[in-house]
């Protein structure tokens, strides 16, 4: 097995590509990072000079309008200068390759690619073929991998519930196509939550999901009793063909999130969401917009967490 | 042009002989003796030995001269000590008119390298609906008929193929693959799909597939070679087959012989291979079922790709390996952790595929053709890519260290290759 990809010869993070196989130190220094970030996004001059005269390239082989937007908005709180490419409507559609597209960027003198592509390891590639000054964030890759937003949710457990050693976390839903539950599952591990649950049904559970270190549910009841914390996955409208469900009725129905379903978590649950949410679909209005949910608060991490990143690569 | 070839260590699988001899060639035939050699050669230290028939090795010609030539994969394939090939029909156009295939083995033989000997394509264009001119397709040289990787979802047509193969005696190579269970998928359906998020072809499409051909074997006799097994659960069900003394054979490609899922490390694209590299009870299924006997064959499944073709994220790389020469030291690294013998070890690329095919070569006997190999098992190399002959240099074991080169090889009595 090669060398992780991610780190250079001296252990320190050089691409954030995946959270699996960072360690612990790693999470909890990009973690406590944006900490101090955080009260610059709460300042009235939102901004620090760390990456000022750094070109940061949003690569977005897919679209995405709040993970794109939350990086531009972490670069130019950083100083730095962002150019935001919409690759979905301009050079893959002329045939030119991935790599191809990657090298007549890097000759525009980027510093930082943010990469978000369909198929999962593309960003592995392109950090292979990049120049030893470049840094490669990975924005979601296929099913495979969607760190920032895995580090902006343990952010957000960790500020409501200030530490990971007694929580019981579960995951409700698409697993299967799911970069983001992926993502969660390995940070919740590193970090030493002893319970992490996947829950929905075994057509949207990918095969030996358990080797990643979760306990498996069907019955939704089941795997939210005692928990702390509680992540709605976004069901794609798309997984009603393929023969993976019935209908988006019969699965809110089994796995939708409603409050006499959360009443069976712990009082003090948070729910969160990685948006864009189906209201209806896999969560409620009323536990949306209820007491319970941080999603907002989520969004608002995600800046300062993705600020924690850049500058971090920005620093190695 | 007669060749005496001494002090060498031979070994002749299908007779189950290895000790010190020589071999007299003339005529393009093994000899008893001969009167006075043109050249002699001294193979000391070396090991002589048939030359190896290589079930899957991919020319890519017609229409992929981009990835290969058949200059430079028949220079690959005598550097490997390969001197038969089979080459599965999925060229552009596919081999299933009796001009391209004609024309191949023309090409093929003007280059005076090893001998071709072409699969037709079992439905044309490859498109699994109707059957091509088999009869005419063998009088052209196919040798038999196939969907290399190509699907054939529909079961009527696949009984009709194997019915009307049966009645002419025509042999089918299948590789068994539910078309609808491997759909869109790229790495076997396990842990490691699962952790690098890939889409998953599950083992089951394996055995479904091929229970369905075992059974259409037994309602039409039709003579089936199994290409590329992947799963320990295919072995079980071909190991019942031949029990049953159903007219099955299988092999079984050098990758998956030695690589498992977890190979793919970081998205390695070199690992984005037909059949999927499965779980490591898989592989060790199938390593030891080729030692048993189960698996008839170890094959290079030699399918060069381009640059372009392997620069691409894991799930859009092209899939396929290069692996002719390679044939040689990964049949001996499998045989010597099989704790086998030589001569053991060399059969599953000489006198069983030989037996496959039903052809002369493969073994050292007096009258055979002299197709002969002389290499050094012991001389170990550094896989790099600059030093493959193939215009592939795509494969999962760059970088590896590996023993046995080839020294020489002779097809047709005349030395084709020398190191």
């Amino acid at each position: 097995m090669q060398r992780n990809p991610q780190l250079n010869e001296k252990g320190e993070l050089q691409h954030l590509l995946s959270i699996e196989g960072l360690p612990r130190e790693i999470l909890l220094q990009i973690l406590d990072t944006a900490e101090s970030f955080a009260g610059v996004t709460e300042r009235e001059v939102k901004k620090v000079p760390l990456l000022r005269g750094k070109s940061v390239f949003n690569l977005f082989f897919e679209p995405s309008t709040r993970t794109r937007t939350t990086f531009e908005i972490a670069a130019k709180r950083l100083s730095a200068d962002v150019i935001n490419l919409n690759i979905t409507v301009s050079s893959a559609t002329k045939g030119e390759s991935l790599l191809d597209t990657v090298a007549n960027l890097s000759a525009m003198q980027a510093d930082i690619f943010v990469v978000r592509h369909e198929s999962s390891g593309a960003p592995f590639l392109i950090a292979r073929h990049v120049k030893p000054h470049e840094h490669v964030i990975n924005a979601g890759d296929g099913r495979h991998s969607h760190p920032t937003q895995g580090l902006l949710d343990l952010f957000t457990i960790r500020h409501y519930k200030k530490d990971f050693s007694g929580l019981t976390v579960a995951i409700v839903g698409d697993v299967l196509h799911s970069r983001v539950a992926r993502s969660l599952i390995h940070g919740l591990t590193t970090l030493g939550a002893p319970e992490v649950r996947v829950i929905g049904p075994q057509t949207l559970l990918p095969a030996g999901v358990e080797a990643l270190g979760v306990r498996v549910f069907h019955d939704m009841r089941e795997g939210l009793a005692d928990c702390d914390v509680v992540v709605m996955l976004r069901l794609q409208s798309e997984r009603m063909r393929g023969a993976l469900l019935p209908s988006a009725q019969e699965y809110f129905k089994h796995y939708g999130l409603t409050a006499d379903k959360l009443a069976l978590a712990k009082r003090d649950a948070i729910v969160m969401h990685p948006g864009p949410m189906n209201r209806g679909v896999e969560i409620d209005s009323t536990v949306a917009d209820g007491p319970h949910s941080v999603i907002l608060p989520q969004v608002t991490f995600g800046i300062a967490v993705r600020m924690a990143v850049m500058s971090i690569v920005a620093g190695n | 042009m007669r060749l005496h070839i001494k002090n060498a260590r031979v070994i002749d699988p299908a007779s189950g002989k290895d000790g010190a001899g020589e071999l007299f060639i003339a005529d393009g035939k093994i000899s008893k003796e001969i009167s006075k050699a043109d050249r002699v050669i001294d193979a000391k230290g070396l090991v002589l030995a048939p030359g190896f028939i290589d079930l899957a090795a991919r020319l890519r010609e017609p229409g992929y001269e981009y990835k290969a030539t058949l200059e430079s994969e028949m220079e690959a394939a005598v550097a490997g000590g390969v001197t038969s090939l089979a080459c599965p029909p999925d060229t552009d156009p596919p081999l299933d008119e009796p001009g391209l295939v004609d024309m191949l083995r023309r090409r093929a033989k003007a280059l005076a390298r090893a001998r071709v000997y072409p699969i037709g394509a079992l439905t044309v264009k490859l498109a699994g609906e109707g059957l091509t001119e088999m009869g005419q397709l063998t009088d052209a040289g196919c040798v038999a008929f196939s969907q290399a990787n190509a699907p054939l979802p529909d079961t009527q047509v696949l009984w009709r193929a194997l019915q009307y193969a049966a009645t002419f005696g025509y042999p089918v190579w299948l590789r068994a693959e539910d078309a609808w269970l491997a759909k869109a998928g790229v790495a076997h359906d396990g842990e490691i799909a699962t952790r690098l998020g890939l889409p998953g072809i599950p083992a089951f499409a394996e055995t479904i597939a091929l229970a369905t051909i075992i059974e259409l074997v037994r309602a039409t006799g039709a003579r089936v070679h199994i290409c590329r097994l992947s799963s320990a659960g295919a072995v079980d069900l071909i190991r019942r087959a031949k029990e049953e003394k159903l007219p099955v054979t299988c092999d079984v490609g050098v990758h998956h012989a030695h690589l498992c899922d977890l190979d793919l490390g970081y998205f390695d694209p070199n690992c984005r291979l037909e059949p999927p590299l499965r779980s490591q009870r898989d592989r060790d299924a199938l390593a030891r079922a080729l030692a048993e006997g189960v698996v008839d064959c170890l094959c290079s499944d030699h399918t060069p790709v381009d640059e372009d073709g392997k620069h691409r994220p894991f799930s859009q790389a092209e899939p396929g390996a290069t692996g002719l020469e390679l044939l040689l030291p990964l049949t001996l690294k499998w045989g010597q952790a099989q704790k086998l013998s030589l001569a053991a070890t060399l059969a599953r690329i000489t006198s069983e595929p030989a037996r496959v095919l039903g052809i002369a070569s493969g073994r050292l006997a007096a009258g055979a053709p002299a197709d002969v190999v002389i290499f050094d098992p012991a001389a170990s190399f550094t896989v790099a890519a600059a030093s493959l002959r193939s215009q592939g240099k795509n494969t999962p074991f760059l970088g590896y260290e590996l023993a046995g080169r080839v020294r020489c090889t002779i097809v047709d009595g005349k030395v084709v290759y020398e190191s």
